[in-house]
């Protein structure tokens, strides 16, 4: 006879085992694209840290002598400004490195922000039901309702093109996402026996939520988040495009495109070289995103 | 079904009230509200004008009860820039976009819902993944990215179309192409999963053991039965996307529609323009929704029953 009895391990062990073989399960069934996509993310990661080390130039430092130079390899390139010089003779290399660094950061704090405020929301509307369940619901709903780059628009003409205000437009833009996922996993899981131990063992709601069902919901609340990561890229890069996003000179990737637009027809690098950069992290992150939602997701694994 | 169709315009009716007093908060928040509708820079004379004008010295709510009335006599105020009425820019504009997006709907249709019927139909080959792989490239590569690369290649390089504005009809041929990529990709995705979601029911089964024909099957059979979930997505998804894309596609190729104003107004803080065109998109795309969200619940009983 086999013992059916196995010794319980302790949930903290469980769960950090069983995620150690989910992401080498993971890693092992993943085509050369998505590793090679991986790695190439990695860099830029590591670019947008490193930028005030590697970059050769101060993004901002302006030489007359040295403006609108092409990119190495072209007539009248100069040694040392790789990727060439915009109309003011900044080092376009490090003004996209500080970009991109730039990019990256407020992406990341954009998300967070969203997810802190959709979580939150998402979690008291199915904890809670009722009269919030109904407003927080309608909220969501007007905020799919509308597309967000008016609100944008609006938002940033009206209280100026400051850091924190590209922070706050960034962070309110996707939070509907977070707060329909969290509360469709709540009003799931409430329903779970688990939870109705716990409730009959008279644990406090907060209790609940935060050590029950929070832990629950992570994965599909991760996935949501790398998403969101390129759309939020793509917001800022677009509100900087079009001139609304932080004051010059700051260099960011999407206002570097759209200053260097009246350049292009005799110094096209000065918006290829930031476009192009653009695309590669916009396209790096929605595979990333894509890959790990096709992971998690089963009902999808089929197709 | 006509509960359902008056829960849908009730609950369009609280959005768009919803909207149009969080913007009137939202512009007499921050800060003067004359400089903010009249513009700075003006002499005693001109700023008590103004201040009548827009009925500045009443209260607060007899002021949101004007900017609520506005929308009835259609008098939205004067544009700082052109010195001339809102209403008159904003209808000015509507017709170059309505033939950017017109253009881009057709582009999607025709180009989207073979290629994702393909996709479904040739999801094991190498058809369906290079579909797949254009639509995935569609959908991440950004609007401007695309426009600038666009121009930088076919007017500044090869130079066979013009970069900017809205003359002929080489015009249309890169903002067509730039606004439609996503939706092409969106709607491509749509198709395909809607197909494959078809494909695997009974009926089909039925349909091809009674000896139809493949393409009979395809065509007559599955398309048309996802053509409405494909048609709601096109309706529900677009008018949102078509709007963000309008404003960026516009401002590239100097196209002078909605999209155009409404940064051109952002940028130079013509506040009467930007207020009223946030709003005219805003109320036209949640217009456009509910309507879609009503024909959908008439083409398909189940939606109605479920939502309602």
């Amino acid at each position: 006879m086999v013992d059916t009895a196995l010794p319980v391990p302790s949930s903290k062990s469980r769960r950090r085992s069983g995620f150690r073989s989910g992401a080498t399960a993971i890693w092992q069934d993943t085509n050369w694209i998505v590793r090679l996509t991986a790695l190439v993310g990695l860099v830029l990661v590591f670019l947008a840290l490193a930028a005030p080390l590697v970059s050769p130039f101060d993004p901002n430092a302006q030489s007359l002598l040295s403006r609108l130079k092409p990119p190495l390899g072209f007539d009248g390139a100069k040694p040392g400004y790789l990727l060439g010089t915009d109309e003011l003779g900044r080092d376009i290399l490090s003004r996209c490195l500080y970009g991109l660094r730039l990019t990256l950061g407020v992406a990341l704090l954009g998300a967070m922000i969203g997810l802190a405020i959709g979580g939150t929301l998402g979690l008291v509307a199915g904890l809670r039901r009722g009269l919030f369940d109904d407003l927080i619901m309608g909220l969501v709903d007007i905020q799919i309702a509308v597309p967000f780059t008016l609100i944008a628009l609006l938002a940033v003409a009206l209280f100026g093109g400051d850091l924190h205000v590209l922070v706050a437009v960034l962070g309110i833009a996707y939070w509907e996402q977070y707060a329909r996922i969290t509360r469709g996993e709540v009003l799931r899981l409430r329903e779970m026996p688990f939870i109705e131990a716990a409730q009959a063992s008279g644990a406090s709601t907060a209790r609940i939520a935060l050590r029950h069902i929070l832990p629950n919901i992570v994965s599909p609340l991760v996935v949501a988040f790398t998403v969101n990561i390129s759309n939020i890229v793509l917001l800022e890069s677009t509100l900087s495009f079009l001139g609304l996003g932080l004051r010059p000179p700051t260099a960011t990737l999407g206002s570097m495109v759209g200053m260097g637009r009246d350049f292009m027809p005799s110094a096209p690098w000065i918006v290829a070289a930031p476009a192009l950069l653009i695309l590669l992290l916009t396209f790096v992150i929605q595979m990333l995103g894509d890959w790990l939602r096709d992971h998690t997701d089963v009902r999808l694994r089929e197709r | 079904m006509l509960e359902f169709a008056l829960s849908r315009l009730l609950r369009m009716l609280i959005t768009i009230f919803v909207i149009v007093t969080g913007v009137f908060f939202a512009t007499r928040m921050s800060g003067n509200a004359v400089d903010f509708l009249a513009g700075e820079g003006l002499s005693a004379d001109q700023r008590e004008t103004m201040i009548a004008y827009y009925g500045l010295h009443s209260s607060i709510g007899e002021q949101y009860w004007l900017f609520i009335r506005s929308f009835f006599d259609g008098n939205f105020g004067l544009s700082f820039l052109e010195r001339r009425p809102v209403a008159t820019i904003v209808m000015e504009r509507i017709g170059p976009s309505l033939q950017l997006l017109v253009g881009a709907i057709v582009v999607t249709l025709v180009i989207a819902v073979p290629a994702g019927t393909l996709a479904a139909i040739k999801r094991k080959s190498w058809l369906g993944s290079t579909i797949m792989g254009a639509a995935f490239l569609g959908y991440a590569i950004p609007n401007f990215v695309l426009a600038i690369l666009l121009i930088l290649i076919f007017s500044f390089w090869l130079g066979w179309l013009p970069s900017s504005g809205n003359g002929s009809w080489l015009h249309f041929i890169m903002p067509v192409t730039a606004l439609s990529a996503a939706l092409i990709a969106t709607l491509t995705r749509y198709t395909r999963n809607a197909m494959l979601d078809v494909l695997s029911q009974d009926y089909l089964r039925t349909a091809r053991a009674k000896g139809l024909p493949e393409d009979r099957v395809i065509f007559k059979h599955a398309l048309r039965n996802a053509l409405i979930t494909i048609l709601s997505v096109l309706g529900l998804q677009i008018a949102g996307l078509a709007a963000a894309g309008n404003v960026v596609i516009e401002t590239v190729f100097a196209w002078r529609g909605i999209g155009e104003m409404l940064v051109t107004a952002a940028l130079r803080r013509d506040y009467p323009v930007l207020q009223f065109g946030v709003l005219s998109v805003a109320v036209a795309v949640i217009l456009i929704n509910t309507l879609v969200d009503i024909a959908y619940g008439i083409a398909d009983p189940r939606v109605r029953l479920s939502r309602a």
